[in-house]
């Protein structure tokens, strides 16, 4: 049923949803840090997605692509002005299948290879045109898995049902003021990895004054029930924060800060690989 | 892992589908019995709650807490009490005897808008506020489009002893200068919001934005029935007192009930609550009107069950204006109460098993029913019941000399520059 066992991309034969990210944020990590980075699909222009996959891919662990939504409720100024841009430049979840599958053919066809790619947007973009559509077009398109903000644990059988049958996974979220019992069931569902949210807020918010989080503890007691690699996004800006983070997490993810720096009109692999490394 | 009756029946479609609604008549009797909303918070498919992890349990608890208060006779005493003395219940029901005769039916009026602050809203306002002191709350947080629901919670607020801040488009701050000034001379501090459209849409974004990074420490004082579970079935509870008292007085007055009932519906809290009375009562027709604004073109107007689809804004899965790759569409009404993509879950739940019939008034004919009001019956009705207003007017046309009965929901006071713009006088 599933295209992606004609067509050989990557979910074709993977052992479970999301399995193919597990790996290689383990594998990033063997080698140093492992970092996620994120960037809105559309901006600054439509043109600039292929060039800001390539020049990510040989950094990035996996790479996260914010699929732009009108109404995007946790995220902070910079990703809803991204997301707004792109929109108006015509970026849809179709567009972005299409310009994926392209980026599939040329890394199969003996391109560099491309590291896992999972999609993060709003559950209205994904559900509009049916969820087993969705499922095949996401194999399709080579995407490993799905972050959907607005959909917690409660809502989310139908849509993982839909996606693990052509094996895209769905990538779950914790936050600070999860309870460890509620913590430990969804990294249990979780595929590929865990994502820790970091601050009680939207994403490229600094700390929350009401809800103070101490990172170390957190990240442990996630890492304690989680069977999946845990990750860990929103406020991480900095090499600094990459470094403090790794030291708990598996993985970070780094959004916002990236973002603007390409807004900026900086080098995103040039950024990522300042994250990585030092200078 | 939770599992869903979706799941076990292998569909995993049916989380999102309106295909799965049984026997309209069975379904209304699982909301008049109380089964809907169910454990996840659906009326049928509508509904539920599509919120970030870092809510969950502010939501969870607001559900708790608010079951607990439903059925403590001390909250029932207290509401009632402050129901009587502060807002001025119940609020009265006339026969618009100038209107009836121009229009040709037997027309009467929910006096809503004779609550205090002017509107239905703050039948809602006080009720969550008293439950923002059972939930042990710090600061209470609200958004607002044309102002009403930010004045009502700011008066809440000042009267039960909370903080109040009130997210507003920077849009709406302009257009409704007036109700700015009366929320900050009420204790609230009011944000206007730059992001998105700049309307209610972007507020209602804006004020989640701001809950989850304190999402235990404040209660936000959503005003529509719209939104994640528990917030629809909270808001139609506090505002099912208009229904309750409507239909008693139309018994007590007019010695039967009415052949069809009328309210506006943009996100849909005064027609939920006023509907309620009714649903039970096969006999009563029931009408929603919504903003048909200048067109049908897309972007013209605020008509959701015209010409939106199932889709997920703000919390829940009902019907929503919205384009084909499901980016939520731009609105359009005269009143800025009514000019919301979404549409309430329940309401979606009784368009979808017809029990409600939702139909469109015009910009047009709702300023001309405006002046209608006011020449002949001596009241300046808000421009969101007088949508309302409008649609009684095109269906007398069919039905002469029937009972008909609208939820006056509130006073027009607050659109005077708007009138004066559109329809100014000489």
């Amino acid at each position: 049923m599933s295209n992606a066992s004609v067509t050989g991309l990557p979910n074709a034969g993977s052992a479970s949803p999301g399995a193919s990210i597990a790996q290689a944020i383990r594998a990033a990590r063997t080698r140093g840090h492992a970092v996620v980075p994120f960037i809105t699909a559309g901006y600054p222009t439509l043109a600039a997605l292929p060039g800001l996959v390539r020049s990510l891919a040989p950094h990035a662990a996996a790479i996260e692509i914010g699929v732009p939504f009108s109404d995007p409720m946790a995220d902070g100024v910079t990703i809803q002005q991204a997301s707004r841009t792109a929109i108006a430049n015509g970026a849809s979840l179709g567009w972005l299948f299409e310009q994926l599958t392209a980026l599939q053919c040329e890394a199969a066809s003996g391109g560099p290879a491309l590291p896992p790619i999972i999609l993060m947007g709003y559950l209205n973009t994904f559900i509009t045109g049916g969820l087993a559509s969705l499922a095949e077009r996401a194999a399709a398109a080579g995407v490993a898995g799905l972050i959907i903000p607005d959909l917690p644990l409660e809502e989310s059988a139908g849509l993982r049902a839909a996606l693990h049958r052509t094996g895209v996974g769905l990538v779950q979220l914790v936050s600070p003021v999860t309870p460890p019992e509620r913590a430990a069931k969804i990294a249990a569902a979780s595929d590929g990895f865990l994502y820790a949210v970091m601050v009680a807020g939207v994403t490229g918010a600094g700390a929350s004054e009401a809800v103070q989080v101490e990172p170390g503890a957190y990240l442990r007691s996630l890492k304690a029930v989680s069977p999946v690699p845990v990750c860990a996004g929103f406020g991480v800006r900095t090499r600094a924060d990459v470094v403090r983070l790794s030291g708990d997490a598996d993985g970070v993810i780094v959004g916002s800060a990236l973002v603007q720096a390409i807004g900026e009109g900086v080098d995103a692999g040039v950024f990522v690989r300042g994250l990585l490394h030092d200078r | 892992m939770s599992s869903t009756a979706a799941t076990k029946a292998g569909n995993p479609e049916a989380d999102f589908s309106v295909s799965g609604l049984g026997n309209p008549q069975e379904e209304l009797g699982k909301l008049l019995s109380g089964q809907y909303p169910d454990a996840r918070g659906r009326y049928g498919p509508f509904g539920g709650r599509f919120v970030p992890e870092t809510l969950m349990g502010a939501i969870t608890r607001l559900e708790e807490v608010a079951k607990a208060a439903f059925v403590d006779p001390a909250f029932a005493a207290e509401l009632r009490d402050q129901q009587r003395v502060w807002i001025g219940r119940p609020t009265p029901m006339m026969r618009a005897e100038g209107l009836s005769k121009e229009w040709g039916v037997d027309l009467w009026l929910k006096r809503e808008e004779l609550a205090h602050t002017g509107a239905h809203k703050i039948n809602n306002a006080l009720g969550q506020a008293l439950l923002a002191k059972r939930l042990g709350v710090k600061r209470i947080i609200a958004e607002t489009g044309a102002g009403q629901h930010g004045v009502a919670t700011a008066a809440a607020c000042a009267r039960v002893g909370f903080p109040c801040r009130v997210y507003m488009g920077a849009q709406d701050v302009e257009r409704q200068a007036p109700n700015v000034q009366r929320m900050k001379r009420l204790g609230a501090e009011v944000v206007p919001v730059t992001s998105g459209d700049q309307t209610l849409r972007a507020a209602i974004d804006e004020a989640l934005r701001h809950w989850v990074s304190d999402p235990m420490g404040t209660h936000y004082l959503l005003g529509s029935a719209v939104g994640p579970h528990p917030f629809p079935w909270l808001v139609r509870t506090f505002q099912s007192v208009i229904g309750t008292e409507a239909r008693a007085q139309m018994l007590q007055q007019a010695g039967r009930l009415p052949d069809a009932v009328f309210a506006a519906v943009g996100g849909g809290s005064n027609a939920i609550g006023f509907f309620h009375g009714f649903l039970g009562d096969s006999q009563v027709q029931i009408l929603g009107v919504e903003a048909g604004g200048t067109s049908d073109e897309p972007g013209m107007h605020s008509a959701t069950m015209a010409h939106g689809r199932p889709g997920v804004l703000h919390g829940c899965y009902s019907m929503l204006l919205q384009d084909e790759a499901g980016q939520v569409a731009d609105t359009h009404s005269i009143s800025a109460g009514l000019d919301y993509p979404g549409v309430g879950p329940e309401h979606a739940f009784l368009h979808a098993i017809g029990r409600v019939k939702y139909v469109r008034a015009t910009d047009a004919q709702t300023l001309e029913a405006v002046n209608a009001c006011c020449r002949h019956e001596g009241i300046l009705p808000a421009l969101e019941p007088s949508h309302a207003l409008a649609a009684v007017r095109n269906w007398a046309k069919a039905n002469p000399g029937k009972t008909a009965l609208v939820n006056l929901c509130g006073r027009g006071d607050k659109d005077m520059p708007i009138l004066m713009k559109h329809a100014p006088m000489a």
